[in-house]
């Protein structure tokens, strides 16, 4: 009964969720746009920016959760598909720089004349054509994501050791984009985009849509891992993760299951990549680095995982915390984010969201009566231990 | 050995050092008037002496003809006394060429300098190579040997077979030997003789000798049966410096693989035993590194005698801290975790960044000096292969840490206990064990090892808050590869590991060596998920 109500109410949460949600995607580029600068309520085009790569990560903690939270597959390396995400999105970006570049040549980006290459690389070629482009934003992580999956899902590779090889597998990827030889533009990456789809990416306008399409992706991929997660493919994820032997043995193919999701997740995670690189203007070998894989994990374990709203809220509210400290008290943030993960893994398994319900569990209980679960137990399932 | 004995030891070595004494003496005054002779005359009489003292064949004299060659040697006014002077502002100073006692500065004006030209030099360098040559110390003979064998100068032919007919030491007489090839390769010589000293060469077979042959096998003038022999030589020797790369790619593998086995091997301990994935064991490392520069620290303050000590101090300080941090670590959070591996891991993972940002804070995020102590710095030549003394001295450590941890797990009660909740948690409970006490002091083991890997990595790494950071990915693959809750596989894992990339390192540089081992482990994980040492049993589906 308690459950099912809770499940109601977050139902609700979660459609008041959206609503604010779509509430800031609208307002926040109306309150930039429309308003004087001078204006009490202006917000400022480099917050706009700002607000527009937390959504972005909000949506890489949404595909971390996806498989964390739904699967029990611990990604140490989504950072990885992000980043790939993001670099097929920046070859875009590069292509469109033109002749505007510093030495001018009309095809080549600058660092490949830096490096005195003379033709484009045969995996460049397309990447002037937006669509085309975007397509490799999904594909190029979805495959490379199936393929990682295919051999670790089909070897029962799983737990500690799963989160071990992601992290191998985004090192490898660091090491490997750090080298000028592939073709990415080494340590430096690629940066100083001009152009997306023909309108400046400095404009005003531009960041207010960038920003619109990453709230619009951000919901999309929301109500995707909601029927996802609400279907009976949900439910044997569910049961995988809390039972995966068992499940086996009911007769399911655990590894398609776990294949599907993460592949799912994995290109969720590229689009994000592919929205934050316009945003913050580069992508470079860094955003491989093991550390920020894990503190995407973070984001979600803060948030409440096995929740899809929580990770999102989380995300926020965790770079929130990040931009501030490192503003403000930058000494202080990595005992901040140290002692967030040891709190939150300690007090809060079930995140903030756990928090809430807790909280709402103990209140007195008059809402109980006119509660009427609608559909039984289709309710976000509890986290496994 | 009785008191007299002893008292007849002590008596000879007096005896024995007065000898030497008075023969130095003696060896002075006999000198004293030719080294004064020098000054008489012109170049062809100082030539002359040049000759009388190189004939006197005592390695005393060659300071004197040194500092004639560089036109330092004056003539005293006064007492017409030969001595050294050295610039001090615009007086020199005085040495005694014999003695090397100081004798004060004086203005030059007090002073004949003696004359030196070209001719006198190349006299002067001849006579100081066979004074050297026929040094008595055979450690000054072998220098002056290699000397000549780099320079291969020509004029030097004849003091090198003086000294060849009159050497004792087998092993200077073959370095003469190769020197006096090399120069007969480059004189006029006829050809037989030429092929002999190829063959010299060929025995000597290092890069020097191969550069020698490549010139004589290169040379369009030479005859052909030389150059035939030169070529087989080459080959040779190519072959021989093949065989000693290998051996120093091996070396160097060993000597990363004990680095990798340091920085796992308390990883092996906590992962195998306990199941828990520390994430903040490099941090471990690193502390384990600061506790070095702090007792180095203290020591330069207080006891710089002890320099040589400091890294003796710190290992078992190292071990003290990291064991006690490590304690409280698993009484503080991992205990209520146990079960819930993933979560450990963030757990961790957060102590980790608060350990780092703490050490930052205190210390400083730039890189700390830890010196190293004079056993350790410097390299010997082994063969073709060098080798410095601070990777020979870790992978040694390595191995004692390796042997002294398989000894007390194997044969203390302490390690019979930890075995036991190992294999089976419940049951070695049952038997009353205190499992929990076992956890904490497992922890503490493993922590403690990661210290004092962090007293060897201080010694060629660079000690940051960021030390651990490099360490942690490796030490993971070493663990996952080798195979958990297995210390051989711990130890087989880091030195394969560490030899293959070592191996791949020249052929795709080291960047892409890496990459290729890290997806080398990715697809050995598929094939064994388990490593290469799996445990069987129940323990597996644990």
């Amino acid at each position: 009964m308690i459950t099912s109500f809770l499940v109601r109410a977050f139902d609700r949460q979660a459609a008041l969720f959206l609503a604010i949600l779509g509430l800031v995607i609208v307002a926040v580029p109306a309150l930039n746009l429309l308003l004087p600068p001078d204006h009490p309520l202006h917000v400022p085009t480099y917050a706009v920016s700002l607000m527009g790569k937390y959504l972005t990560y909000a949506l890489l903690a949404l595909s971390v959760d996806l498989v964390w939270g739904y699967c029990g597959i611990l990604s140490l390396g989504h950072g990885a598909f992000f980043a790939l995400g993001g670099y097929a999105m920046g070859m875009y970006l590069m292509r469109q720089i033109g002749p505007r570049g510093v030495y001018g040549d009309p095809v080549l980006p600058d660092f490949m004349v830096f490096l005195n290459w003379k033709e484009l690389p045969w995996y460049w070629t397309g990447f002037d054509m937006f669509p085309y482009a975007l397509m490799m934003v999904l594909l190029v992580p979805g495959v490379l994501a199936f393929i990682f999956g295919w051999f670790a899902f089909r070897s029962r590779v799983s737990g500690v050791y799963l989160s071990i090889i992601t992290q191998a597998l985004t090192y490898a990827l660091l090491l490997a984009f750090f080298r000028n030889d592939m073709g990415f533009g080494g340590n430096n990456g690629l940066t100083d985009f001009k152009d997306i789809l023909g309108f400046p990416v400095q404009a005003d306008g531009t960041r207010a849509a960038l920003f619109v399409a990453s709230g619009l992706a951000l919901v999309l991929c929301f109500l995707l891992a909601r029927s996802v997660t609400r279907s009976k493919l949900g439910k044997v994820l569910v049961a995988v993760r809390d039972a995966e032997s068992r499940t086996r043995f009911l007769g399911y193919r655990v590894e398609h299951y776990k294949l599907f999701v993460w592949t799912l997740s994995a290109m969720m995670a590229g689009l994000a990549g592919a929205l934050y690189v316009p945003q913050v203007g580069i992508i470079n070998p860094g955003e491989f680095e093991p550390a920020n894989s894990i503190e995407a994990v973070i984001w979600v374990a803060v948030g409440g995982r096995g929740t899809l709203f929580g990770p999102i809220f989380g995300a926020v509210l965790v770079n929130y915390g990040k931009t501030w400290f490192t503003a403000v008290l930058p000494e202080v943030w990595l005992f901040a984010l140290g002692a967030l993960f040891v709190v939150v893994t300690l007090f809060l398994p079930k995140g903030l969201v756990g928090l809430a319900a807790m909280v709402r569990a103990r209140l007195p209980r008059h809402r109980t009566l006119k509660s009427e679960p609608a559909t039984p137990s289709t309710g976000e399932p509890q986290p496994a231990e | 050995m009785s008191l007299k004995n002893l008292m007849i030891c002590l008596l000879a070595l007096v005896m024995g050092c007065m000898v030497q004494t008075t023969g130095h003496a003696e060896g002075v005054e006999v000198l004293r008037p030719l080294v004064n002779a020098l000054a008489k005359g012109g170049f062809k009489e100082t030539e002359a002496q040049v000759g009388a003292l190189a004939a006197t064949a005592n390695p005393a004299v060659a300071p004197a003809l040194e500092a004639l060659s560089n036109g330092d040697l004056y003539e005293r006014k006064s007492d017409k006394l030969v001595v050294i002077g050295t610039k001090a502002g615009a007086d020199l100073a005085l040495t005694d060429p014999l003695t090397g006692e100081a004798l004060g500065t004086t203005s030059p004006a007090a002073l004949t300098k003696i004359k030196v030209n070209n001719g006198l030099r190349r006299t002067i360098r001849s006579a100081l190579g066979g004074l050297t040559l026929m040094a008595p110390d055979p450690q000054v003979r072998m220098a002056a040997a290699g000397a000549m064998f780099k320079s291969v100068d020509v004029e030097g032919l004849a003091l090198l077979d003086a000294a060849i007919a009159a050497e004792t030491d087998a092993r200077v007489l073959t370095v003469m030997q190769e020197a006096r090839a090399a120069v007969l390769l480059a004189v006029d010589a006829p050809e037989t003789t030429k092929i002999e000293a190829v063959r010299v060469l060929a025995g000597r077979g290092d890069r020097d000798a191969l550069s020698i042959l490549t010139g004589v096998a290169g040379n369009a003038g030479t005859p052909v049966a030389l150059r035939d022999a030169a070529t087989r030589a080459i080959t040779g020797i190519n072959q021989n410096l093949a065989l000693w790369d290998v051996g120093q790619n091996v070396w160097y593998g060993i000597s990363l693989g004990s680095v990798l086995l340091l920085a796992a091997i308390g990883l092996a301990i906590t992962f195998g035993v306990m199941g828990v994935i520390n994430m903040a064991h490099g941090e471990m490392v690193m502390i384990g590194a600061y506790v070095t520069f702090m007792v180095q620290e203290v020591i330069r303050t207080t006891a710089p005698g002890l320099f040589g000590g400091s890294l003796a101090i710190a290992l078992p300080l190292a071990f003290l801290v990291t064991a006690l941090i490590g304690i409280a670590i698993e009484r503080g959070i991992i205990r209520f975790l146990y079960g819930r591996p993933l979560e450990t891991l963030l757990a961790t993972w957060g102590l980790s960044l608060i350990l780092q940002q703490a050490v930052r804070s205190i210390f400083g995020p730039t890189n700390r000096e830890v010196g190293n102590p004079d056993w350790m710095s410097g390299a010997f030549q082994l063969g073709e292969m060098t080798i410095t003394y601070n990777r020979l001295w870790i992978v040694v450590f390595s191995l004692l840490v390796f042997a002294g941890l398989m000894l007390v797990l194997k044969k203390t009660p302490f390690g019979l206990y930890t075995r036991a909740v190992t294999q089976n948690r419940r049951m070695a409970a049952s038997m009353g064990i205190r499992t929990p006490w076992i956890d904490a002091l497992t922890f503490g083991l493993g922590s403690g090892i990661a210290g004092i890997a962090g007293v060897a990595l201080s010694q060629i790494d660079n000690v940051s808050p960021n030390l651990g950071q490099g360490y942690i990915i490796d030490s993971f693959m070493v663990v996952v590869f080798g195979g958990v809750g297995n210390l051989w596989g711990t130890l087989v894992g880091a030195l394969t590991l560490g030899v293959v990339n070592k191996f791949l390192e020249p052929y795709a540089g080291a960047v892409l060596a890496k990459i290729l081992m890290l997806v080398f482990i990715i697809l050995f994980i598929q094939k064994r998920p388990r490593g290469l040492f799996a445990l069987k049993g129940r323990a597996v589906e644990a």
